[in-house]
């Protein structure tokens, strides 16, 4: 599903954010990819979103090689990755309703298809009854799920999950980490980068370790030690 | 594009429109003042050229020939005549035709006068062939050629009257070119500006429509309409004005200065209007899709 072969990124010379990176990861599983600030998780977020080039290596997704996936053709690839962002990244001129059929606007599906699939997947993300608000009218972890009912909609087989809980309280963390937990359990493969060891322990998932853009574990749940 | 997406990039593109409404009105406001001037130079060009053009169809040359000639060389030299491209008519004058337009003209009603010459016509010598151009640019060309053709004794011509028609005639496409490609350049300047703005206010969602896995052409489309739309209007009104006062400008023209309606015969409105309404669209349309691709090839690389 997802396998990074050897894969470094460097933005200056000498100074590699990331430095002969392997991970494979199988589909349906759930990761947590875990690091301090600079550790490179960022760096790698965008790499598997064709956001970046990897300056070695290789990586490939769903089999396929991303090296080869065109200017023309990254549309369509990315239709297969949902993304969600420490910060939302709601459009905040939108309702709740707005903010996710916009992702299926922005892929081209029939206007039937999103009367039909926005609610269900609103109802899914507990937000049925709130899809007249405005963002700035909703907690932080309901404008999160709305992120995440936006990544999802379009039935993505990866979730890519960028400190989703980093802007939020102790209870709306739990909250969105259950969400991710029962979209994995749907079938869709869930990477969540995170430095959060309270989360990712109480979870009890794969972990890979990051620091200073070297892997430094890769180990599941039960042998993780912070 | 699904015809739902196309209506949707075109809502979408009118809504940045209204989001940017001050830069919108001001680049409709530009791009209005550009189409209403290019709308009355055109105009103005139209008319003026047409006034060169009757102006033109009366500059003749004369040639008459020499004394004794027979009618047989008279008419080989017509034959010559007719073959050259420079020639748009010709007409032979008889010496009883040009008698009896000189009479006419000098003596008037006076008719004793006249008859005072009894048979013995004065301009007997005076057969010649007026020689109307299709392009008094050419002249000077004709000239030559027919005063080196035999049995020609002399070619009256109007240099003054041909070269400053060239000249006048050369001068409004000049002057007219460089004004029209001069407010282009200024239009598509102040529609980009405008898509610009548009782009930095929409930057964020335009990174996420990406992420998301959007198109270019999906993403440009709505900058693309709002274009095109500002360049719409923009020539709209200006048509709208130039209509009006086109036949009102006319009117008063012909009124305060009749000497003008001696000169020129003012081309209607429909004549006018059924260049300039294709041409001032295509303009308006074509300057609003250039405008906005030019900033969206420099400013999202999508």
């Amino acid at each position: 599903m997802i396998r990074l072969d050897h894969v470094s990124k460097s933005y200056e010379v000498g100074k590699p954010a990331l430095e002969d990176v392997t991970i494979h990861i199988d589909p349906g599983e759930f990761v947590f990819i875990m690091g301090d600030s600079g550790s490179g998780k960022s760096t790698l977020i965008r790499l598997l979103l064709k956001e970046l080039e990897p300056s070695k290596g290789k990586i490939y997704i769903n089999g396929q090689d991303l090296k080869k996936v065109t200017h023309k053709k990254i549309p369509m690839y990315r239709r297969n990755v949902g993304v969600v962002f420490q910060n939302f990244r709601l459009l905040p001129d939108r309702n709740v309703y707005e903010n996710v059929a916009f992702a299926m606007k922005v892929v081209e599906s029939s206007n039937k298809d999103i009367k039909k699939k926005v609610p269900t997947i609103l109802s899914l993300v507990g937000l049925a009854a709130k899809y007249k608000s405005r963002p700035n009218q909703l907690s932080g972890g309901e404008q999160q799920r709305v992120a995440i009912a936006r990544a999802l909609v379009n039935e993505p087989k990866i979730i890519l999950a960028d400190e989703p809980t980093g802007n939020l309280d102790s209870d709306n963390t739990w909250e969105i980490m259950r969400l991710l937990d029962e979209i994995n359990q749907r079938g869709t493969t869930v990477v969540v980068v995170t430095h959060n060891n309270e989360i990712v322990r109480a979870m009890n998932k794969r972990v890979i370790t990051i620091k200073k853009g070297v892997v430094v574990s890769d180990v599941g749940g039960d042998d993780y030690e912070d | 594009m699904k015809i739902s997406t196309y209506l949707y990039n075109v809502g979408q593109g009118l809504k940045n429109v209204w989001r940017n409404k001050m830069f919108s009105l001001a680049s409709m406001a530009t791009m209005t003042a550009c189409i209403f001037l290019f709308g009355i130079f055109y105009s103005l060009g139209t008319n003026f050229q047409s006034m060169v053009k009757t102006a033109e169809e009366g500059v003749a040359v004369t040639v008459f020939f020499d004394e004794g000639i027979s009618q047989q060389r008279i008419e080989e030299i017509g034959n010559e005549i007719s073959k050259r491209p420079e020639v748009s008519s010709y007409h032979y004058v008889s010496p009883e035709e040009a008698w009896e337009t000189y009479k006419s003209e000098y003596f008037g009603d006076n008719e004793k006068a006249a008859e005072s010459f009894a048979d013995d016509n004065p301009l007997a010598n005076s057969a010649n062939f007026e020689i109307y151009l299709s392009d008094v640019a050419m002249q000077s060309t004709l000239v030559s050629f027919l005063e080196g053709t035999d049995g020609v004794r002399m070619v009256n011509k109007s240099e003054v009257a041909a070269k400053t028609l060239t000249d006048i005639n050369s001068a409004i496409t000049i002057v007219s070119m460089a004004i029209v490609v001069i407010l282009l350049a200024v239009s598509v300047f102040l529609i980009s500006n405008t898509v610009m703005v548009g782009i930095s206010v929409r930057r964020e969602e335009i990174a996420i429509m990406k992420l998301i896995g959007a198109k270019d052409a999906f993403v440009r489309a709505p900058f693309v309409v709002e274009g095109i739309f500002i360049g719409l209007i923009g020539s709209i009104i200006p048509l709208g004005l130039l209509f009006l006062i086109y036949e009102k400008v006319i009117e008063y023209a012909t009124n305060e200065f009749s000497f003008l309606s001696n000169m020129v015969n003012f081309i209607p409105v429909e004549v006018i209007f059924k260049t300039l309404i294709p041409v001032s669209l295509a303009l308006g349309i074509g300057i609003g899709w250039l405008g906005s691709r030019v900033t969206l090839h420099k400013h999202l690389r999508v």
